[in-house]
């Protein structure tokens, strides 16, 4: 679903920080994307979500080269990716229900059409008396919910999520992780970016470690 | 791939057939029991409303709105005065028999006259007598004078047929055999200056409406450059969540739109209301000097009804080019923060 071939990155002229990225990401596969802090998790999470372009090598994701992709089709691709933030990037001005609806909105779907979706998928992480709550005055686990719940709204083919367990406690941590897994089994490949090991010590799973630029994979 | 609903999950595994007796959280993070109902709802807009700083970019295109159309509203005036002008002017000549050595004067005037009647194309004539004449040079010499020692010339007025193009040399000819010291004045030279005037007018007219569009089309650029840098994250979030350009574009440029057209129904409709109460205004300076010659040069001070379409057109054109100054300064701050 995803392969990276000698892919390098770099911001500007400054140095290399990601240095010839060899990978696959297999359909309905679950993995964690860890390394200490600065070693470029966030930015190989921005390359797989296409906010960035390499360097140099080649990125092929859903059987398409990103070099060849046009904007559109870069947007197209996106709506295949749900992504969840560290710091949630949800809008104040929407209710709860909004945020996690928008992609649909995107999609340019009749809000009858996906009503009952959204408000079974609020229930299922909990925020079913929240969803007409605006993000300003949800607590840190909630925003997490409402942001994880708008990254998987649309089925992703792949998900990915930065630090997911950040903000929240280590009870709340291993729910999440709960939700990803089950998600995972529903057919959606996962990628958790995380330096947390005891929630990687919670559930075997291929872990990809950067280290000074590279990728070490222990399957 | 087609998946099941979200209520499907329990015990770690998706099910697509799971029934409804089988509804609860199954993923428990947390313990809410929700109680709101399935209904229609009705949604946020993407762009919130406030966050573009809408009354002083109407103010700005209400402005400009205004100054288009009075330039607009002054041109076409003017325009349709002069055309009054020159089409008075044009349907007349005017033959002057000045005194000459030797020579009686109202005979000259009368063999003029009728030569001018022989002329083909001439509907009418009117010969000026020695007082009307005398009558003509009253302001500048005033009344009472005698004018019997002056060489006053004797002016002959004639009316040409509509349409019809006098022969001039041969009208020429004609008089000036009958009377040497006669002169013949179709009033062309009237008649290119009053063309000169009017073509200077629309040019500056032009000028000014395109300074004014200029200045329309930088200060939505500025607005629109704020808007999006004020909605930098709501732009980052729907580009996350798989959102065009085009998409995202549209939903800024309906708010442009909406304050373009604000702009324009105002300015324009300002200016409307001032054409239309100029006449009145007019009114209160009647018989004073400067109303006296604006009446004589621009009539009533009234603009048609297609003056008024004009106008109207004219602020739906500066709408449109604030929703196309917006588009094209939204597509390029997209590219820059893609």
């Amino acid at each position: 679903m995803v392969r990276f071939e000698n892919v390098g990155l770099r911001y500007g002229l400054g140095p290399e920080i990601l240095r010839d990225l060899n990978f696959l990401i297999p359909a309905h596969s679950f993995q964690f994307l860890t390394g200490p802090s600065g070693a470029g998790k966030t930015s190989l999470l921005r390359l797989l979500f296409l906010s960035l372009r390499p360097t140099r090598g080649l990125v092929n994701l859903f059987g398409h080269d990103i070099s060849l992709l046009g904007k559109d089709e870069i947007a197209d691709l996106r709506k295949r990716i749900g992504i969840v933030l560290q710091d949630f990037r949800l809008l104040d001005h929407m209710t709860t229900y909004e945020n996690v609806a928008l992609p649909f909105r995107v999609m340019g779907r009749e809000e009858s059409s996906y009503r009952k979706e959204v408000i079974d998928l609020l229930k299922w992480v909990g925020l079913g008396e929240r969803m007409d709550a605006l993000p300003p005055i949800l607590s840190g686990g909630e925003k997490q919910r409402a942001a994880i719940a708008r990254a998987v709204i649309s089925r992703p083919h792949l998900l990915l999520a930065d630090e997911p367990t950040g903000n929240v406690d280590p009870t709340l941590g291993r729910r999440l992780l709960r939700l990803f897994i089950e998600l995972n089994k529903s057919g959606t490949a996962v990628v958790i970016a995380t330096h947390d090991i005891t929630l990687m010590d919670q559930y075997e799973a291929r872990r990809l470690v950067l280290h000074q630029g590279r990728l070490h994979i222990y399957e | 791939m087609r998946r099941g609903g979200w209520c499907c999950i329990r015990d770690g595994c998706i099910s697509m057939s799971r029934t409804d007796d089988q509804l609860g959280p199954l993923v428990d993070l947390g313990r809410e029991r929700p109680q709101v109902p399935a209904r229609a709802r009705n949604l946020s807009p993407i762009v919130p409303r406030a966050s573009i700083a809408g009354r002083a970019l109407v103010a700005v295109v209400a402005i400009m709105t205004f100054l288009a159309s009075i330039t607009t509203g002054a041109v076409l005036l003017i325009s349709a005065s002069a055309a009054e002008w020159q089409s008075e002017v044009a349907s007349e000549i005017t033959v002057q028999v000045r005194p000459a050595p030797g020579r009686d004067i109202d005979r000259d005037a009368a063999a003029v006259a009728e030569a001018m009647r022989a002329q083909s194309g001439i509907l009418e004539i009117r010969p000026f007598t020695k007082d009307e004449s005398a009558k003509l040079l009253e302001p500048w010499l005033g009344s009472g004078l005698s004018l019997d020692d002056l060489p006053v010339p004797r002016v002959i007025v004639a009316r040409v047929q509509p349409g019809t193009v006098l022969d001039l040399a041969a009208l020429r000819r004609r008089v000036t055999q009958v009377s040497p010291s006669a002169s013949v004045d179709d009033h062309r030279a009237w008649i290119e200056r009053m063309r000169s005037m009017t073509g200077a007018t629309v040019i500056a007219g032009i000028g000014i409406l395109a300074l004014v569009i200029i200045a329309t089309i930088i200060s939505v650029s500025f607005a629109t450059r704020g808007a999006m840098a004020a909605n930098r994250p709501i732009v980052e979030v729907l580009h996350f969540v798989g959102a065009g350009d085009r998409y995202i574009a549209n939903r800024f440029l309906r708010h442009f739109l909406r304050l373009g057209l604000e702009g324009g129904l105002i300015g324009g409709g300002v200016a409307m209301l001032a054409f239309g109460f100029s006449e009145s205004i007019a009114g209160w300076f009647s018989g004073t000097p400067v109303g006296d010659q604006f009446v004589a040069l621009l009539g009533t001070f009234s603009l048609r009804p297609s003056g008024y379409l004009v106008l109207a057109a004219q602020a739906v054109l500066i709408a449109a080019i604030t929703a196309w100054a917006s588009r094209r300064t939204l597509f390029a701050t997209l590219d820059d923060i893609d």
